[in-house]
């Protein structure tokens, strides 16, 4: 090959991964926002499968607060706290939750918990358990999540937080126990967080960067 | 340079030279995903999407491409059509995006793709290269439901669960629980139960082909040999 011959042949190879670049870069810019508004109606979605909007009437993106407590929340960095009030009095909130002890790694929750301490609600964001056990966690999948409606500290009371084997009154999955016993953990530390910082949670107002979209 | 007619090349695809269980190609995504019908089935079509998609550009640009860069440039057409279809998804069918999204960038690894733009592609027109790609892709999804039928049901005694994710509303209604109160059999959903489960499709098919050379066989014997009845 002479040298004329492999300068055209990297040119043509330049030109492809312009050309191939370019079009990725392209799709990306002109479906990135509606990517966006994707997962933030997806996250409305789920945070009013929690606190369902009959019971609010504040703008759930807008009143958000970012918490940080490593041991309690499950990350060290940045959680955010989702509000629900009616007509300024405190109704329910929902955080985003880590579960930092899955199979294989981290579950993100949402953790939706009533101003009197009831859980709202559970439900799993994200997650990379074993598909067909693990996964039964997922609402799709299996009704296991449901079993956290309506629970409290005093109900079950404290030392029964645990999964069935562990002694608690949570059941297990079929041929999967860590996942449960990652999310019923990160459930009661979540609890145990609020009851703690319930009315700081309501009175802190707003920062003004809230308006960020949520992870 | 030979030219199949379209049949040969649905034929090559779908049974004689199916990706799935003769090329054993695309075995990560296939030995990976196949633990119910409807993942099968939606890993199949997306991987069907991108193979009739990179089968067209590459045989469209066959002869723009020197083959001293031609496999880099098969892998950037590949690369890129992939995450256009992955971004494509996300902004419009998102839903279907969240269940499929971690089989999506699989789909690279996927070495079917590149062994059509390879072995296929890049010697054969437009027309030929799409047929073939719809043929390759087809026989795969067929491998990937069939083995992802297998595994659901005798794993958990269900088929087609969770088809409501994939069609909407009206799929609930193709959720069946063909056997009640079943224990499951977590073996087969296991990756075992893949390797398992491919070994005895395979098997399948080599006696099916095994039984119809005999016929011929026999055909033709009568055939020299006219019958004396």
């Amino acid at each position: 090959m002479n040298y004329r011959s492999s300068v055209i042949t990297s040119v043509i190879l330049f030109l492809f991964a312009v050309i191939g670049t370019g079009l990725v870069a392209v799709t990306y810019t002109s479906t990135s926002d509606r990517i966006a508004a994707n997962e933030r109606e997806r996250l409305l979605r789920k945070l009013h499968v929690l606190v369902p909007p009959a019971r609010h009437d504040n703008d759930l993106f807008a009143d958000t607060l970012t918490v940080r407590d490593e041991i309690l929340l499950g990350t060290p960095g940045p959680v955010t706290v989702y509000r629900a009030r009616r007509a300024n009095r405190p109704v329910a909130l929902v955080m985003a939750a880590v579960a930092p002890d899955g199979y294989s790694g981290s579950i993100r929750l949402l953790v939706g918990i009533n101003y009197d301490g009831t859980l709202a609600g559970v439900r799993v964001v994200t997650h990379r358990e074993t598909p067909g056990l693990g996964d039964a966690i997922e609402e799709e999948r299996s009704d296991w999540i449901y079993g956290f409606d309506g629970k409290s500290l005093e109900n079950p009371p404290t030392g029964r937080w645990e999964v069935r084997k562990d002694g608690g009154d949570f059941d297990q999955l079929t041929g999967a126990t860590i996942t449960p016993r990652a999310i019923v953990g990160a459930v009661r530390r979540s609890l145990l967080y609020y009851r703690e910082h319930r009315e700081a949670l309501f009175s802190i107002s707003s920062p003004a960067e809230s308006q960020q979209q949520a992870p | 340079m030979n030219e199949p007619g379209y049949q040969h090349i649905l034929k090559e695809g779908l049974w004689n030279n199916n990706p799935g269980l003769v090329q054993l190609l695309g075995l990560c995504p296939l030995l990976a995903v196949t633990n119910s019908v409807v993942n099968g089935l939606g890993l199949g079509l997306a991987t069907t999407l991108t193979l009739i998609t990179t089968n067209v550009i590459v045989s469209g640009i066959r002869n723009l491409v020197r083959p001293e860069v031609r496999i880099p440039v098969y892998v950037l057409v590949i690369a890129s059509v992939v995450t256009i279809i992955e971004l494509a998804m996300n902004a419009w069918f998102h839903d279907l995006y969240k269940i499929l999204g971690i089989f999506i960038p699989l789909i690279v690894t996927n070495c079917a793709i590149i062994g059509r733009a390879e072995s296929f592609a890049s010697k054969q027109t437009v027309d030929r290269a799409f047929i073939d790609g719809l043929a390759m892709g087809v026989g795969f999804t067929l491998v990937l439901v069939t083995l992802g039928g297998m595994r659901e049901l005798i794993g958990q005694g269900t088929l087609f669960a969770q088809a409501h994710l994939m069609f909407g509303e009206p799929g609930r209604a193709l959720a069946m629980t063909l056997i009640d109160d079943y224990r499951g059999f977590l073996l087969a959903i296991l990756p075992p139960g893949a390797f398992i489960g491919l070994g005895l499709l395979i098997a399948l098919m080599n006696v099916i082909n095994a039984r119809r050379e005999e016929r011929e066989l026999a055909r033709d014997l009568d055939v020299a040999r006219p019958s004396q009845a």
